[in-house]
């Protein structure tokens, strides 16, 4: 996993409660056998006129001119601005593949979904829980002045404004540690494969028909 | 001190090791594969050159992409590539890989509790979230992410904090007419889709102890709807008789070793549930989804709601959203609502019990002359196979009704059946989503018997009193 550290950016916001993974990614891009390339369909039904096929090369569809990931002012765009529940729904781990395959590194949110939640950690994708009220301000902030940004340091939980206002932030510390070492879970996990060993002889012998 | 629940019994028995920040490496006894979720995590596992822990542990079926007419022929070659990889990484792992032609093959949730893969007392996670399905033995089951499959390949482990306790408990005898698909949308009309978010769900009570095997899966699929991740019931005498026999139970001197133990998994009497619901199931009428998420459920009696009337702003604009997507009118009676197609399957209501129940509605009828399709698609090849022998595809084939092979098929659109822009359907499925049986597509979920008789009468009727 690669280590999330800070990030400065542009923001785009997308201004409804309950995006649901469906949304994000529609389920005839799940046929990929790839974790990559899910980027150009990222919110597909949003973002284009047409009906988005798997495997068809997105450079010459029909854009949405109204949806804001097309207008120009969001060009480039690695923070994500949210509302409540982002990422409900189904369990597709591509969701957050497609947000980090398109360049978003950051989600700001006033709450997640929790399987989206997990996904996003284990991909270092930063999920970012602010107060609906501050959540609020930042929307209007964003839509005033083009070109906005917003500088996120996860070492000290901060999201900090082009005028210099500070937001604190809360984030599980398993999560931080993780995140800011690009620490691979798997390879954890592993370090205990001895304890893993002890407790599948010792279930084996209480429970030997799970065994055969 | 007080007793556990269920629930802490099974997490109890598989804590391999807790950490410092409160969560805990649990040891995961079953992880069932499908084509969708497992691709990313074969190849993540190659690509560290790690091994799998455990072989026989897991055990791979195809069934989201897999077409229901003519199974082999996937002419979708992204779709067919996707089976190929289960089918390739199955080989090269020898994992056990039930695949289309093989009686067994269907959908995930269906195959693991019919073949005796999914038994009391165990974990069982698989990439996708209606695994809950398999809690109905007494199992800790839930869906996980695509880190998680791969985790679970090179671990037998996952990291995970543990959820709250919910009791939900169902009183009293339903009404003719009502079963466990009215139960369980009434459950999540009255507690919300996050209703039960950051809780494990035991089911209790004394419908949820009258119910089949087949129901009880029927209630615990659609956890995930109710906002949880898993959803159990405690194991009896429906729950040893159902899995006697099954060809990966236990058998002999090891069935009545694993019997003995089993006899255990249920709450205590003084255990604490951090949240109880108490639902009287005597009370329900037949419900019937009218909107975009499964909590916008109304009994079949009842109307259309007015968005009007939604004293929260933000609740009224998904109200009004809902309204539109669904080409609904406020106050339009239920029974009023025609509809285009119906589709009776998936992981929720295909077991050869549903497919009784809607047989039985519409023996001797004919389907309605503006219902342009209906299909009925068992959940797995010895379903389809026990049906055939009771007749049952005879009386849906009367009725002008599709009788299809083993798989997914409409419940998602993964594969060919999908509806069109705004076809209307009635689906005995779990989701009702935007666009989640084809774009455009208007999804109300109903129970097998409601859906047979909506496609007899060409609009939704109350079965309770109609014949
Ligand atoms: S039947 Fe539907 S909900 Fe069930 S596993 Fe298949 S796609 Fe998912």
């Amino acid at each position: 996993m690669q280590p999330f550290t800070q990030c400065t950016g542009i923001v785009v916001p997308i201004d409804r409660p309950n995006v649901d993974t469906d949304a994000i990614i529609p389920k005839q891009f799940l046929k990929s056998i790839k974790r990559s390339g899910f980027g150009p369909n990222l919110f597909d039904t949003w973002r284009y006129l047409d009906e988005g096929v798997a495997g068809a090369d997105c450079s010459s569809r029909p854009l949405n001119p109204e949806f804001v990931l097309n207008q120009p002012r969001y060009r480039g765009a690695s923070i994500l601005l949210g509302r409540d529940n982002f990422g409900c729904g189904s369990s597709r781990e591509h969701a957050p593949w497609a947000l980090l395959d398109f360049g978003i590194r950051v989600v700001v949110a006033p709450s997640f979904a929790d399987i989206f939640y997990n996904n996003s950690a284990k991909n270092g994708l930063l999920l970012v829980t602010l107060d609906a009220a501050v959540i609020d301000g930042l929307f209007r902030a964003v839509l005033a002045s083009p070109g906005y940004q917003l500088a996120i340091d996860l070492a000290t939980q901060t999201v900090t404004t082009p005028t210099g206002e500070a937001h604190q932030f809360a984030i599980d510390a398993a999560i931080k540690h993780r995140l800011l070492n690009g620490l691979d879970d798997i390879g954890l996990t592993l370090q205990d494969a001895e304890l893993i060993r002890a407790f599948e002889s010792e279930r084996q012998r209480v429970a030997p028909w799970l065994f055969c | 001190m007080a007793g556990k629940t269920l629930y802490d019994k099974i997490w109890d028995a598989h804590v391999v090791r807790t950490y410092d920040d409160g969560t805990a490496l649990i040891y995961i006894d079953r992880h069932l594969v499908h084509e969708v979720t497992s691709p990313q995590a074969f190849e993540g596992l190659q690509l560290a050159g790690r091994k799998l822990w455990r072989r026989d542990a897991n055990v791979a079926v195809s069934d989201h992409n897999v077409p229901t007419v003519d199974q082999r022929n996937v002419t979708d070659p992204i779709a067919r590539l996707q089976l190929e990889t289960l089918k390739a990484n199955c080989g090269l792992h020898r994992i056990t890989h039930f695949d289309v032609g093989d009686p067994r093959q269907g959908i995930v949730h269906v195959m693991g509790p019919e073949q005796g893969l999914s038994l009391p007392g165990m974990t069982i996670v698989c990439g996708d979230s209606h695994t809950s399905t398999n809690g109905a033995l007494g199992a800790l089951a839930f869906g996980i992410g695509t880190s998680e499959v791969e985790h679970v390949l090179a671990t037998q482990c996952l990291v995970l904090r543990k959820a709250a306790n919910m009791r939900v408990r169902f009183d009293g005898v339903p009404s003719t007419g009502v079963g466990a698909k009215d139960l369980v949308l009434a459950l999540i009309g009255k507690i919300g889709t996050a209703g039960a978010t950051g809780h494990s769900i035991e089911y209790a009570g004394s419908a949820i102890e009258r119910m089949t095997l087949a129901e009880r899966m029927t209630v615990c699929n659609m956890s995930i709807e109710a906002g949880a991740r898993a959803g159990m019931v405690a194991v009896d005498d429906t729950t040893l008789s159902y899995l006697e026999g099954r060809p990966y139970a236990p058998k002999g001197a090891l069935w009545q070793q694993a019997v003995a133990s089993w006899r255990d998994l249920h709450s205590d009497t003084d255990a604490h549930f951090d949240r109880e619901v108490v639902v009287d199931a005597a009370l329900l009428a037949p419900q019937v989804t009218w909107g975009t998420s499964p909590e916008m459920v109304v009994p079949v009696t009842g109307r259309v709601p007015d968005a009007a009337a939604e004293a929260d702003p933000v609740r009224r604009e998904g109200l009004r959203h809902a309204l539109a997507y669904m080409d609904l009118k406020p106050g339009t009676a239920i029974t009023d609502i025609a509809i285009d197609k119906v589709f009776i399957g998936s992981c929720t209501n295909s077991r050869l019990e549903d497919l009784r129940a809607a047989a039985a509605v519409i023996r001797g009828r004919q389907r309605a002359a503006n219902v342009r399709q209906v299909l009925v698609v068992p959940g797995s090849g010895l379903v389809k196979q026990q049906a055939e022998a009771e007749g049952l595809d005879r009386v849906f084939r009367d009725a002008g009704f599709e009788w299809r092979d083993p798989g997914c098929s409409m419940c998602l659109g993964m594969n060919p059946d999908q509806l069109a822009p705004g076809e209307r359907c009635a689906a005995t499925s779990n989701r009702n989503f935007e666009g989640r049986q084809g774009r455009g597509s208007r999804t109300h979920l109903v129970s097998p018997a409601m859906a047979a008789a909506a496609a007899i009468a060409g609009h939704f009727v109350d079965i309770r009193n109609w014949n």
